[in-house]
């Protein structure tokens, strides 16, 4: 529970904030993705799909930094969890092939567009939902003798992981529709505030169901939320996510156009907490803790040199581009 | 069930990794060709610059992007098929994945928006300044891989700790013995394979009439670039071979299909290599050469496969017979430079229609030669994923089963044939259509598409002859 200050800890913060930064930038992205069919027009369609179009590309990178994140910096960890996820990886894998294409060939590909309309929006659904299983499969844990993964690969689709892979689902299309109120305007942006408020109901009964699911059937995880301090200490988590619902809520009718992706954003930092919290210090629920399943000091001094080196380089020119990108997409924004 | 998930596994990953590698292969090639673009237009101002650099960014906007998300795949491949390998070398082989990542993936991406997306929002010199980022981006992607790769071909610089690999000397272990001229060998491999693509493109444009100076343009940079990187690359190919020679010589028997090793052996030319029966049927060989080329000596020693176990040979007639692809389209391709130049020299390059009917066949020598090359090295590196160290068989993920590895591969197979045909039918309609300037396109007719980023191309361009 209190790790001496070291590579680990360390190495736990780097990845810990690689997977969120995922989670937030392809998750608006996919989100995007979901409600681009539920767009009002074609004219809006191409909108919807041009507030992502320049960036999209970069945010997944952030998917291959947290999965060889994973391996560099917990390696049996890697060698177990991915293959127990062995189909949700693949579906996920396959989805973010059609919606990632479908921004090129989309406008290529005229005889085809409607085909690769689906492609970007079922796609971008399914790639949420495979990973939304992955999540929960994830928190529920795995079948593990030794180093290995010995279950089946189908363990991983159960109730509670096809209920988190909805969950997911709402919680992108939040951050989508935030997203789109953002970067756009007019009746647009009203249809975003709408269906941007009907995700919000769905991500606030998922964190509500996941909330009371988890402890039920992880005893473990009951005694970190329930036991005594740790019930006053932890008090304020759900307290603070009841709150960034109501402030979500409020934030769609404001006139402050990047109030609800600020907002949204806060309630996911909540929920990322709160699983951190319930796992804490496991990698490998019930099997490998973080310090067990790390790497070598070496491999991770030797990769931690250049993180530390490269990763702020990284973030400030991905914010200058978001800076080139700024403000409300327009229809003249395109190739040159 | 008789189906084995270590055989499916290798299929699999044979599969994503062979269409992955066509787009790494022609994009780091790109990468640099528009930065010359666009570097050569900022100082030059000569408009031939940046109407070459419009058209090659959009066949390479299409190719990056399938580059990207059939390069996501490769990653997890290590852990949903191979997680033991993973477990065994992960401290060893995952930062210089995760090296990938941070220093070309990230510049790629964040770059490739802004020369896609931002001509009008970025000052002229930052555009080439993204141009030349992108390309540092491909090419710093190609060391960490190749440097991965080389690790698990000759590795150096580990122990060995309860079976598993840990890291001793990593400037050993990025830097293994084949590392250098592996790295050599292939971007300069790519760059080839890129340049006669350019060479078939601008072929094709001349012949299509349209375009003549453009046309001109791509056909005249593309043959001399090819004279001048051709015989390098088949210099730097000889020297992997010595290499390989000296650290892989399974491999390297199994490329000359040697059975019995010793002093002065010979060269086998073609023949149909025979495992179980140790031999060579209907081989045609020349006495004594092998040893020259191989030790560049009469009668130095070569080891033979007889020298290892049966257990650890490669599987022979794939290896030499990729080998020998290979080495036949680098004579193609050598064909194709000098007839150019031949051509160039009596004043009449742009005008014979056989030779550049011929330029455009060629444009596919490169791909093929990259294919059959890697087949070679891997195919070559069998029984092992880590050369000696960790077999193939011990490699893949306990928990799969057979059953489960059909289904992943028919998926992939099913869907990497939907977008690979799709997404160079796409890249030849651009070819099709031609480099058109931007400036004399028209807008887009009413009852089209105008939102659509890419709007812009020409929509109803005339047939080649």
């Amino acid at each position: 529970m209190t790790p001496t200050l070291g590579l680990v800890p360390i190495w736990t913060a780097i990845l810990g904030f690689a997977v969120f930064f995922y989670v937030v930038l392809d998750g608006f992205d996919l989100g995007v993705g979901m409600l681009y069919r539920f767009a009002p027009s074609r004219e809006d369609r191409a909108l919807v799909m041009n507030s992502i179009a320049p960036i999209w590309d970069g945010n997944e990178t952030w998917l291959v930094l947290g999965s060889v994140g994973l391996l560099a910096a917990f390696p049996v960890a890697f060698a177990i969890i991915i293959p127990a996820v062995y189909f949700p990886i693949l579906l996920m894998l396959l989805a973010l092939i059609f919606r990632g294409l479908a921004f090129e060939f989309r406008f290529r590909d005229a005889e085809h567009r409607t085909f690769w309309d689906h492609g970007f929006a079922y796609g971008s659904a399914l790639a949420t939902f495979a990973q939304g299983v992955i999540l929960g499969a994830f928190i529920q844990g795995f079948r593990v003798e030794g180093r290995h993964f010995v279950g089946s690969s189908l363990d991983c689709f159960t109730p509670f992981s096809l209920m988190t892979g909805v969950a997911l689902m709402c919680g992108y299309a939040l951050l989508g529709a935030a997203w789109l109120v953002m970067k756009t305007d007019g009746e647009l942006q009203d249809w975003a505030r709408a269906l941007g408020r009907r995700a919000l109901i769905g991500v606030a009964l998922a964190i509500l169901v996941v909330s009371i699911w988890t402890p039920l059937a992880h005893p473990a995880i009951a005694l970190r939320w329930f036991s005594w301090p740790n019930i006053v200490l932890l008090s304020p988590t759900p307290l603070v996510a009841a709150g960034l619902v109501g402030l979500v809520w409020r934030s769609f009718q404001g006139a402050a156009d990047g109030a609800p992706f600020l907002a949204s954003l806060g309630l996911f930092v909540v929920s990322y907490l709160g699983i951190a919290i319930s796992l804490w210090p496991t990698i490998v629920p019930g099997h490998f803790t973080l310090d067990q399943a790390a790497a070598s000091p070496s491999t991770q001094a030797f990769l931690l040199v250049g993180t530390l080196a490269l990763l702020p380089v990284i973030l400030v020119y991905t914010a200058w581009s978001y800076w080139v990108f700024r403000g409300k997409v327009t229809a003249d924004m395109g190739y040159h | 069930m008789s189906l084995d998930p270590v055989l499916l596994s290798r299929i699999q990953f044979a599969w994503v990794i062979g269409w992955h590698i066509l787009l790494p292969a022609f994009t780091i090639g790109l990468a640099s060709f528009i930065a010359f673009l666009e570097v050569a237009h900022a100082l030059t101002k000569r408009p031939v610059f940046l109407t070459l650099s419009q058209f090659w960014l959009r066949i390479f906007a299409v190719s990056f992007g399938m580059g990207v998300v059939t390069g996501i795949v490769m990653p997890f491949q290590f852990g949903t098929n191979w997680s033991r390998f993973s477990d065994n070398a992960g401290n060893i082989i995952s930062p210089l994945l995760a090296y990938e990542g941070l220093t070309a993936f990230f510049l790629e991406s964040t770059f490739l928006g802004v020369l896609l997306f931002g001509r009008k929002l970025v000052p002229p010199f930052m555009h080439a300044v993204a141009a030349v980022l992108v390309a540092a981006g491909t090419l710093s992607s190609a060391f960490w891989i190749l440097a991965t790769n080389s690790f698990m071909q000759t590795p150096s610089g580990y122990e060995v700790i309860d079976g598993r690999l840990f890291p001793k000397d990593w400037f050993a272990i990025v830097f293994s013995p084949s590392f250098p001229y592996r790295l050599a060998h292939t971007v300069s491999g790519f760059y080839v394979t890129t340049a006669l693509v350019v060479l078939g493109v601008g072929a094709y444009t001349l012949r299509a009439g349209r375009f003549a100076p453009e046309g001109r343009a791509m056909l005249w940079l593309a043959l001399w670039f090819l004279a001048l990187f051709l015989p390098v690359q088949i210099v730097l190919g000889d020297l992997h071979g010595l290499n390989t020679a000296e650290y892989q010589p399974a491999k390297l028997a199994a490329i000359e299909g040697l059975w019995e090793g010793g002093r002065g052996v010979a060269a086998s030319i073609v023949g149909l290599p025979d495992q179980s029966a140790q031999r060579n049927w209907g081989e045609i060989s020349i006495p004594r050469l092998g040893s020259l080329y191989l030790t560049h000596s009469w009668d130095g020693e070569v080891k033979g496969l007889e020298d290892f176990p049966a257990d650890q040979r490669p599987p022979v007639a794939v290896v030499y017979w990729a080998f020998r692809v290979m080495v036949g389209m680098a004579a193609l391709m050598l064909l194709v430079v000098a007839a150019g130049f031949v051509l160039m020299a009596r004043g009449r390059l742009d005008q014979c229609g056989w030779y550049l009917k011929a330029c455009q066949f060629a444009a596919a020598l490169g791909f093929v030669a990259v294919i059959a090359g890697w087949t070679t090295t891997e195919v070559g590196r069998q029984p092992w994923t880590v050369y000696g160290l960790l077999r193939t068989a011990d490699s893949t993920s306990p928990s799969l089963t057979g059953g489960d590895v059909v289904v992943s591969l028919a998926l992939y197979v099913a869907v990497y044939l939907v977008i690979y045909p799709v997404g160079l039918a796409l890249m030849l309609k651009m070819v099709w259509d031609g480099p058109a300037p931007r400036e004399s396109v028209e807008p887009a007719a009413s009852g089209q598409q105008p939102f659509a980023p890419l709007a812009a191309l020409p929509t109803t361009p005339e047939r080649a002859p």
